[in-house]
């Protein structure tokens, strides 16, 4: 066994501190009874029964649950056919121009997307609401979506698509039978991300809302500005729990499926000994 | 009791399954394949063979309709099979990688052909069955592909094709990710497999001990064009350039001047040294350029000059390549040339007769070797 260091040790306590530390205090400020943030007034969970209360809280999760679904299927379905487009069309005209500008909004400063897409709204008369911040999280999601699939399909054995099409498939079918299900899990992880984002953005969304549409970020931002109340600690507290729920699923499953690919080459090497 | 030889190419009555009509592709500038035209017959087991980037690949695709031609017209069938889409044309093909679908069992995999037919469920059923029966896979149908060896792996792709009973089945250097021996085994395989189905068979190889071994013919390719079509034994034995004596095993080529003398030709090749005697095939001229090829094995080594050979020799040896069961050596010749005979070991290695830096003679008869104009 390694001998314990000092150094190892002190820098090992101040990453980690400095990294959870904050999220630490919130958590338990959650279950303060006080109301006031910073007074420790005893242990007590009714500011989450208080959020479970909160119409306006509840009204804005919504939103942003709506919103996330619907833009990341969008975004998936439009990003992996921009995917596809750019890596198996072969050379043509302006092909780099085109993969340059897919790329391009990744690294685009949020507030001028926002602020363009306001414009484009208010241009083209569009009323401001759950649609349009669908719209605009879509526009942005996607380009995330098409890096993940075609990182994915650069690496996809093209034959095996011949071989579909050489065993009776319409293209069509050779998609959705061959391609998709084995680029399922590169689709998969690109709608996560999709789904991450837009529960994640304040900036496009506060551009692109309406009055009639809030957002779960934009709530949470907007009370700030008005005080920390207990509340947004539990809520917050919700929402690290989640977070780190569906971490630890996700690398559970990769562990797992690991595994099992392990356990089946050993037993094909078994075989082929045999 | 004569035997009826499969030989429908000699046959002028017999019709071709497919026709290369002065096909052309071209990629860009660059030209893959070049004003080809061959002729396949049903049941051939014909093996397209040569360097890689001589086009074979691309001849092979243009059948399996992943290329179209730039010129020039192929039939399957007498049917011009251009505007034919891959997935309606009744070929079928063998990945080099396989191309088994990783997310499906074997099962599904052979049977994946079959569906798209929208075959009866009991129809399809007998007939993956069937096919793994073939391969010997019915162990393995519930297994997913990467749960399998490479050879199994090999015999799921050859299953996979042969499902649908294609009239022409392509095969894309279909052993090379196997080891020598299996590969071997396999070939045997292949041909007891293509015997039993009566399926055309079409082989890209570089392989060339592989060509030799499964094919009925041989079609040796450089640079988009074919330079011979022939038997294993005619392309060996008979071939018609420097190119393919060299291309096909261990070769033997002396350059020099011809000299017709009644029915057999004199080579002026080096100064100093005896005229080499050949059998020409075609009509050789006085003074033209002639290469001379003789195989390893047919240049017999001996210690003093035999008696009666028509080519008879002196040299030097200079390197014994021992290969177990038979040893090359290099002799070298007072000129510098240095000629390779090969002898079967047929006694054991310390019974030897000869080693390095030995006088030996080197001869053979007059139609031993072939001449060749280019």
């Amino acid at each position: 066994m390694r001998r314990f260091s000092w150094f190892n040790a002190t820098s090992l306590t101040f990453g980690f501190a400095f990294l959870y530390l904050p999220m630490i205090i919130l958590v338990i400020y959650s279950f303060n009874a006080s109301k006031l943030v910073t007074v420790w007034a005893g242990f007590s969970t009714k500011w989450y029964g208080e959020l479970f209360q909160n119409e306006a809280f509840l009204d804005a999760v919504w939103v942003t649950l709506k919103v996330a679904i619907i833009s990341s299927t969008l975004a998936t379905v439009l990003g992996t056919m921009a995917a596809l487009v750019l890596l198996r069309s072969g050379r043509f005209f302006g092909r780099t121009l085109f993969s340059g500008m897919i790329y391009a909004p990744l690294v685009m400063p949020e507030v001028i997307t926002g602020l363009s897409l306001l414009l484009l709204f208010i241009g083209i008369g569009l009323d401001r609401g759950v649609l349009t911040i669908v719209l605009a999280h879509t526009t942005f999601a996607m380009c995330y979506v098409s890096v993940v699939v075609s990182s994915r399909l650069t690496t996809f054995d093209q034959s095996l698509e011949e071989a579909a099409l050489d065993l009776g498939c319409s293209p069509f079918q050779a998609f959705y039978l061959v391609t998709l299900p084995i680029i399922a899990p590169a689709v998969i992880s690109g709608w996560l991300l999709a789904f991450t984002l837009s529960l994640d953005d304040l900036v496009i969304a506060s551009f692109t809302a309406g009055p009639s549409a809030t957002t779960l970020p934009m709530k949470i931002w907007s009370s700030v500005r008005l005080g920390v109340s207990p509340e947004i600690n539990a809520l917050s507290t919700l929402m690290i729990g989640v977070v780190t729920l569906g971490v630890i699923c996700a690398s559970l499953i990769s562990k797992r499926s690991a595994m099992k690919r392990d356990q089946d080459e050993r037993t094909a090497e078994r075989a082929e000994a045999a | 009791m004569t035997q009826s030889v499969f030989a429908p190419w000699n046959d002028p009555g017999a019709k071709p399954l497919i026709q290369f009509k002065n096909v052309t592709k071209r990629f860009g500038e660059f030209v893959a394949i070049d004003d080809l035209t061959i002729d396949i017959f049903e049941q051939e087991f014909y093996a397209l063979l040569g360097p890689s980037g001589c086009g074979k690949t691309t001849l092979m695709r243009m059948l399996a309709g992943f290329e179209t031609p730039t010129e020039g017209t192929i039939l399957l069938d007498g049917q011009n099979i251009a505007p034919v889409p891959p997935n309606k044309r009744a070929v079928n093909m063998m990945f080099q990688s396989y191309a088994l679908f990783p997310h499906l069992s074997i099962w599904d995999n052979i049977a994946f052909g079959l569906k798209r037919e929208g075959l009866a469920k009991d129809v399809i059923g007998d007939r993956v069955q069937e096919m793994l029966r073939l391969t010997r896979l019915e162990k393995f149908a519930r297994r997913k592909p990467h749960q399998i060896s490479g050879g199994q792996r090999q015999r799921v792709a050859l299953a996979r094709s042969l499902a649908k009973a294609p009239k022409l089945l392509l095969l894309d250097e279909p052993l090379g990710a196997l080891d020598k021996k299996l590969r071997q085994e396999t070939q045997f395989e292949l041909m007891d497999i293509q015997e039993k189905t009566g399926t055309t068979f079409v082989i890209v190889t570089h392989d060339q001990e592989e060509a030799m071994t499964v094919a009925s013919r041989v079609a040796v390719m450089d640079h988009g064009k074919i330079i011979q079509v022939a038997t294993p034994a005619d392309i060996y034995e008979q071939p018609n350039s420097v190119y393919v004596a060299d291309f096909i095993g261990d070769v033997n080529i002396i350059e020099g001047k011809a000299e017709p003398q009644g029915g057999k030709v004199s080579i002026a090749w080096a100064e100093g040294q005896p005229n080499v005697t050949g059998t020409p095939s075609s009509e050789i001229t006085k003074g033209q350029t002639v290469h001379f090829a003789i195989r390893p094995e047919k240049v017999t080594i001996s210690a003093t000059k035999p008696e009666d050979a028509t080519n008879a020799i002196q040299g030097k040896i200079l390197d014994i390549a021992y290969l177990g069961n038979v040893s090359t050596y290099h002799v070298e010749l007072p000129n510098g040339v240095v000629i390779k005979s090969q002898t079967a070991n047929n006694r054991r290695l310390s019974r030897r007769s000869f080693t390095w830096e030995d006088d030996v003679w080197l001869s053979w008869t007059d139609t031993a070797g072939i001449l060749l104009e280019r």
